[in-house]
């Protein structure tokens, strides 16, 4: 049964309805492979053996009376631990949160429960998704399946390494800055961003409430397509969900499948290619362009002039809001709890200042400080004040993109996947690497990569991503698929057949 | 160590007081401003949480639009524009009852503001109307509540351990700030009672909190500054929290008056600070120094949206607004038929809705402000609580008058039916009866006791009976101390006439 871990979640259903295999097995032959190659590749921070079969059983005692709660019931998933899971631990990467066992679900994971997903296990990821390489995680790093001296992406390094090593068909990822899309990117496989408002972000523990948004991380579009049926739509318990039907995302992806794009419009970006961008990535870049052009779709060269203050604007706002929210980190109430040493009877303030000393690493240090100056008074104006008019001009930039493309592309990362320490002295380089999926975010626009190849000079996967007007989501899924499609009838088969098989270990 | 204090007269003639006054209003709005808590006050501690309001991670708030509406219609009656687009923002700072460490609040935008409200003061020469002008009406959460245990203060410091309590963390409120109240003079505390008072009457007419002092659902900080005379500037300020009662709100404005006369007249600087009103002591104790650079970063809170009253909506709202107080004073005194004199009482005595409503169950207009201006004012006062804080309803008070006129009891048995309702001992017809308060008229047993008297005092009976009515008193009091007060004094009277005829 070793080929059930590579197929995908649209065949497990398949094979699952035709009665070939129940969800118990898929969800143990997963659980076989996380302790065969995880030892290595980390991605797994907690897995839950008992209560996935736990789930996986329920899913089948409801096949077997024919009440199905979705099309991905049976399904196992992977959980990135920033989401909250009711009964489950929740560290975000960090040690503060080391030992929190939230009181109840996030709504992401209240849906994948109720439409029958069993959840394998929380993901590993950069200490509060602070990072594009899971290298901040306060349990230790994660390793890209392709080569495991290499990041997978980050900050959800981890949903992307699980999926990527076959230890999971599906998993949640969520993005600020391009914690979905860049992981996709350098572990080839498929990451969505929907449109900020069209995931509940209720139970998401946030890092930049203005900015996140969970989302689908697959090795296929239709997957991702699948996958974002279930956890999206309306959520009244966060304030800013979207209170309007999601687009029909499945029929998007399958349609596009069929190869056929005539009267699309693809709008490339011209401050997201060129320099920058390592050879092979813009290599790979240009001729998955051409394979579209050849399945009927039309090339146009938008300019989004002030894209080139993205980076600098998402720096400002990301740890303002970032700031705040990690302010409740104090020991009072949960978490971690250091006492201070050497003071005879602390206060609370000696507590909280010990603690988030000792809990919090030094990329959220970093952060909190930036985001704590960014708002002081006096240099409000300045800072968060500039970055917001900066991001009302981005927006502009996409609508007017958008007026004369149905979609907008551009390679996900400017580059593959770099080697685990060589950026991490340097914070800007790092920074850097989220160059072309931070524009998205702070429009609100939807987002997706989908494997483009690999680099002639490393060999490791590159990622091309799609973008598209909010609540236009469908249209990623079908430029998507279309392009997978036709790559993947190049190449003969999916681009992870092309990945080194790990070490099993027994 | 107490603070040095200069007369109250001698500190006028030096110094002009200038007041800002800060009001935090409780809304009785079913569930919490951010999730779907009750607010129902005095439950078990920490009974009424959940993730958001317990700022668990991940958590989100949703905002309570019955707070949304209560704020505009505060709004509306403290006459102040209505924003029609606003946003809430954090306010910043670290404290162990504040779960999320902000508090969700208004900064910049705040959802009324521009407003004033006209209050009856009572001066010497009778009442004034004083114009008290609104700077901004804004929403935002309670916090949790702390409980220090051990040392003396029952504050933070020398505390062995502290509790707190999340109930109350996320209970609506709105802070209505008043601009700087200039030109008062000798009247400011009385001014600062006044408005808080008159807001209290405002709300309480809204119907969008319960506006108990004593419960906290009404919280009034009194920013008090002085300058020399006639100079018109501002001084440094001071914020005096803690004040719980409306006599407190003129003590404590009182106080720190004198007080900082004292230091400004021996050529001493007011710390800005915060200070904390003592209740018992009648003083002011420092707090935590405050300054300008406190930063509390806000920032518009991202996981709300802005809240956008219509223009239809907020003009629905102020078309069913409830009549202004002075309107309704008006209308109260020409239907319960009081002179300005006794109008004038019941409001000084805090006693106008106190009185409404005891008529309302049904006892006469005089019937009513007798009892509340006389028995329970005094009550009050020789407790030194808010007369609304006593043990009893007016419910209670028309039944006790309803005793009265039935015949059941007199007015001096209605004091100890009064005495025993405020003691706890239940309603009024249950003190009667335990106490055994009825009036006796079996005519044979006071006939016997009429006797009695007069057979005991030949010498009084003697003269009434050539004529000497006045005499009766005497003969009266020995019958009634006979049946301990519980006789009808008239029918006592009457027998005592016919039987010396
Ligand atoms: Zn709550």
């Amino acid at each position: 049964m070793g080929d059930l871990i590579r197929r995908s979640a649209a065949d497990l259903a398949d094979a699952l309805a035709a009665g070939e295999t129940t969800s118990v097995e898929l969800t143990r032959v997963h659980l076989d492979r996380i302790a065969e190659v995880d030892g290595a590749v980390h991605a797994f921070l907690h897995i839950d053996t008992e209560g996935a079969l736990a789930q996986a059983a329920a899913s089948d005692a409801r096949r077997a009376a024919g009440q199905l709660a979705s099309p991905l019931d049976g399904v196992p998933i992977a959980v990135k631990d920033v989401l909250a899971t009711d009964g489950l631990p929740t560290t975000c990467g960090s040690k503060i949160l080391e030992g929190w066992i939230p009181p109840y679900d996030a709504e992401v994971v209240a849906r994948l429960k109720a439409a029958g997903l069993p959840i394998l296990g929380k993901t590993n990821m950069d200490e509060f998704a602070m990072g594009s390489s899971t290298e901040h995680s306060a349990y230790g790093p994660t390793h890209n399946p392709w080569d495991l001296d290499r990041i997978p992406g980050g900050s959800g390094g981890g949903s992307a390494a699980a999926v990527a090593s076959f230890q999971a068909p599906l998993a949640i990822g969520t993005d600020t800055g391009g914690s979905i899309r860049q992981p996709g990117a350098v572990t080839g496989t498929v990451g969505v961003k929907p449109t900020y408002g069209g995931v509940s972000r209720y139970g998401l523990v946030a890092m930049a409430n203005s900015l996140d948004q969970a989302g689908p991380v697959t090795r296929t579009v239709l997957d991702s397509a699948l996958l974002h049926e279930v956890i999206g739509g309306h959520d009244a318990k966060d304030s800013t969900s979207i209170d309007q039907p999601l687009p029909a995302l499945v029929d998007a992806a399958r349609r596009g499948a069929a190869g056929d794009l005539t009267g699309v419009r693809i709008g490339v970006v011209k401050e997201l290619t060129g320099e920058g961008y390592q050879s092979g990535v813009q290599q790979r870049f240009d001729e998955a362009v051409q394979l579209l052009v050849g399945a009927g779709a039309t090339v146009v060269e938008v300019s989004c002039p002030n894209f080139v203050h993205a980076l600098a604007a998402y720096y400002l706002i990301m740890p303002s809001e970032a700031s705040s929210n990690l302010a409740r980190f104090d020991a009072m109430r949960y978490g971690l709890r250091v006492l201070p040493e050497g003071i005879e009877s602390p206060s609370a303030e000696d507590v909280m200042r010990a603690t988030r000393d000792r809990g919090f690493g030094d990329e959220v240090k970093r952060r909190i400080i930036l985001g704590t100056y960014a708002l002081s008074s006096g240099y409000y104006d300045a800072y968060y004040g500039q970055a917001q008019k900066v991001r009302t001009l981005i927006s502009r930039d996409f609508d007017t993109a958008f007026y004369s493309a149905d979609v907008l592309v551009s390679p996900t990362a400017p580059t593959t996947a770099f080697r685990i320490g060589e950026k991490l002295d340097d914070p800007v380089a790092m920074y850097l690497n989220d160059i072309a999926t931070i524009p998205a975010n702070l429009a609100g626009v939807p987002g997706l990569s989908v494997p483009a190849g690999l680099a002639d000079e490393d060999g490791l996967p590159v990622g091309f991503q799609v973008l598209a007007p909010a609540m236009a989501d469908d249209r990623l899924y079908r430029v998507g698929a279309a392009l997978e499609a036709l790559l993947e009838k190049q190449w003969g088969g999916p681009l992870l057949d092309r990945a080194p098989t790990l070490e099993v270990a027994r | 160590m107490s603070d040095a204090l200069v007369p109250y007269d001698e500190a006028l003639a030096a110094f002009d007081p200038a007041m800002g006054l800060e009001v935090h209003i409780e809304l009785n709005t079913v569930t919490k401003m951010f999730c779907g808590c009750p607010t129902e006050f005095g439950a078990e501690p920490n009974t009424q949480t959940c993730p958001t309001c317990l700022g668990l991670p991940g958590s989100m708030p949703v905002v309570n639009g019955k707070a949304v509406e209560s704020a505009i219609r505060i709004g509306l009656a403290l006459n102040c524009d209505i924003a029609s687009w606003c946003r809430f923002a954090r306010k910043n700072y670290f404290y162990p009852d504040m779960p999320k460490n902000f508090q969700t609040s208004q900064y910049d935008e705040p959802i009324a503001f521009d407003g004033y409200t006209d209050v009856l003061v009572d001066t010497a020469d009778g009442s004034e109307v004083f114009r008290v002008e609104i700077e901004r009406a804004h929403m935002e959460e309670d916090t949790g509540k702390s409980l220090h245990v051990g040392g003396s203060t029952g504050r933070i410091q020398g505390a062995d351990y502290s509790l707190v309590d999340y109930n109350r963390a996320g209970i609506p409120l709105i802070e209505i700030v008043t601009r700087p109240i200039m030109g008062a003079r000798e009247k400011a505390p009385a001014v600062a009672k006044a408005y808080v008072a008159h807001l209290r009457e405002l709300i309480l007419g809204l119907g969008v909190s319960d506006v108990r002092m004593e419960q906290g659902s009404l919280r009034c900080d009194v920013n008090l500054s002085l300058a020399p005379i006639g100079t018109g500037e501002l001084g440094t300020r001071t914020e005096t929290k803690n004040v719980n009662s409306l006599r407190s709100v003129e003590r404590a404005a009182r106080y720190e008056i004198s007080r900082q006369a004292a230091i400004l007249g021996s050529g001493g600087s007011i710390l800005q600070e915060t200070r904390h009103w003592q209740e018992v002591s009648g003083v002011t104790l420092s707090g935590r120094e405050k300054s300008d650079a406190d930063d509390y970063r806000y920032f518009p809170e991202p996981d709300l949206v802005p809240v956008a009253p219509s223009e239809e909506w907020v003009r629905s709202l102020k078309d069913t607004l409830p009549e202004p107080p002075r309107v309704r004073r008006d209308r109260l005194q020409k239907e319960w038929g009081f002179s300005d004199l006794e109008m004038r009482d019941t409001i000084g005595a805090d006693a106008l809705g106190l009185v409404e409503e005891t008529i309302a169950a049904g006892a006469s207009p005089q019937a009513a402000r007798k009892w509340w201006l006389s028995e329970l004012a005094r009550r009050a006062n020789e407790q030194d609580v808010d007369i609304a804080s006593l043990p009893i309803t007016p419910a209670q008070v028309a039944r006790i008058q309803a005793l009265i006129d039935e015949g059941g009891i007199n007015d001096k048995l209605a004091r100890q039916v009064f005495d025993g309702v405020l003691a706890g001992e239940g309603t009024p017809d249950e003190v009667v009866a335990a106490r055994g308060l009825a009036i006796v008229s079996d005519e044979g047993a006071l006939s016997a006791a009429v006797d009695a008297a007069i057979a005991a005092n030949p010498d009084v009976a003697g003269k009434i009976r050539e004529g000497k009515v006045a005499a009766a008193g005497a003969l009266i009091g020995a019958v009634m101390k006979d049946m301990r007060g519980q006789a009808d004094a008239g029918r006592v009277r009457e027998l005592i006439l016919e039987k010396l005829a």
